[in-house]
């Protein structure tokens, strides 16, 4: 059931990522360049829709959250660390299968690249785990949570700056 | 501006917003547990499946693959899907196309499919690593993470473009940015 329904929310992702064009290597550079501001569109609509949809089902009680860690250490240098190894791929990890499927078929050494990426960091885990992996950490927490509002005024804010760079990016035609 | 049949980013990411709130609402029904979209853990696993075949003690030791549980599962036949659902949208508005090396690239390294092999293959050990070390990749920290307002998702979010466009800007060179 689960495998099921994981490979139907995929193929439903997959099919707007492409329609979205978002999975060109044009488009992923071309913003990494601040050149083309598509991806960051696609992105953002989905996080405002998402975040109005999810903190309403969590409101009703009817789904969880699910948090992960603030960890300073790690997502700064591992962001930093990803960050370098997308502008030479891409890709992200997603968006390399996506593009496979759409023929790029370059996409399919990042995707070796990325089985290789994985299988040396379980190889340097358990050297990183009590120092690297453990600065800064803070938990599971959310800004409304840091900010001490109710999270509606955070999404308000968030979906009204998103909408204002969305004007912003039409009217320079982005 | 889409010129070539695809659709508007901001619907498609609409439609994206949608999908990952219902896919929650139904996993939580079903499975007891809500899945949220994601992608880098899977190579976690993957990485461990295809290690098994040669070094089975090895993984079945190792404290990494122990922690994220070496199967295949829901993001895994997300991944899949991915691709699957990719390559049905390119067949449906004609917009598949093979392609060895992507044109911004041979711009700048040229036209050989070896050179941009090498480079998507570096690119992709580099980002699979920082990905596991920041516990998640644009699909997991930048959407699921921003939409359930994590502070992690942030941060890690604007590590990646930070990291990335520094880079892009090594790789490529500055330009008179049309914004300005």
């Amino acid at each position: 059931m689960d495998l099921t329904l994981g490979l139907l929310t995929g193929i439903l992702f997959g099919f707007l990522l492409q329609k979205g064009r978002v999975l060109r290597f044009e488009k992923q550079i071309g913003f990494l360049r601040l050149i083309d501001m598509t991806i960051i569109k696609f992105m953002l609509s989905a996080i405002i829709v998402g975040s109005i949809g999810l903190y309403m089902l969590v409101d009703l009680g009817m789904i969880s959250l699910s948090i992960k860690s603030t960890v300073l250490g790690a997502q700064i240098i591992g962001g930093l660390i990803f960050g370098i190894g997308w502008a030479i791929l891409g890709y992200c990890p997603g968006t390399a299968a996506g593009a496979l499927g759409e023929g790029r078929v370059h996409a399919v050494w990042g995707l070796l690249g990325m089985l290789l990426g994985a299988s040396l960091y379980a190889e340097a885990y358990s050297g990183m785990k009590d120092n690297l992996l453990k600065w800064g950490d803070l938990g599971k927490i959310t800004l409304p949570g840091v900010l001490q509002v109710n999270h509606w005024v955070v999404i308000s804010v968030f979906a009204a700056l998103g909408i204002a760079f969305f004007i912003w990016c039409e009217k320079k035609k982005l | 501006m889409q010129t070539d049949g695809g659709w508007n980013p901001y619907f498609a990411g609409i439609l994206v917003g949608i999908l990952a709130v219902v896919s929650v609402l139904v996993t939580t029904q079903l499975l007891g547990k809500g899945q949220y979209l994601g992608a880098s853990t899977t190579f976690v696993r993957a990485a461990g499946l295809a290690e098994q075949k040669v070094a089975p003690e090895r993984v079945a030791q190792n404290e990494y693959f122990q922690k994220e549980k070496v199967k295949i599962d829901w993001q895994m036949m997300l991944v899949f899907g991915i691709f699957l659902g990719a390559f049905g949208a390119s067949l449906t508005d004609k917009s598949y196309k093979k392609e060895t090396v992507p044109p911004m690239w041979s711009g700048r390294f040229g036209t050989s499919p070896w050179c941009r092999a090498l480079g998507a293959f570096v690119g992709g050990v580099i980002a699979m690593f920082g990905a596991r070390m920041a516990g998640g990749c644009p699909s997991g920290h930048g959407m699921s993470g921003l939409m359930q307002l994590s502070v992690s998702g942030f941060i890690a979010l604007g590590c990646f473009l930070i990291g990335g466009i520094i880079v892009a800007r090594l790789i490529y060179g500055g330009r008179e940015y049309p914004w300005i």
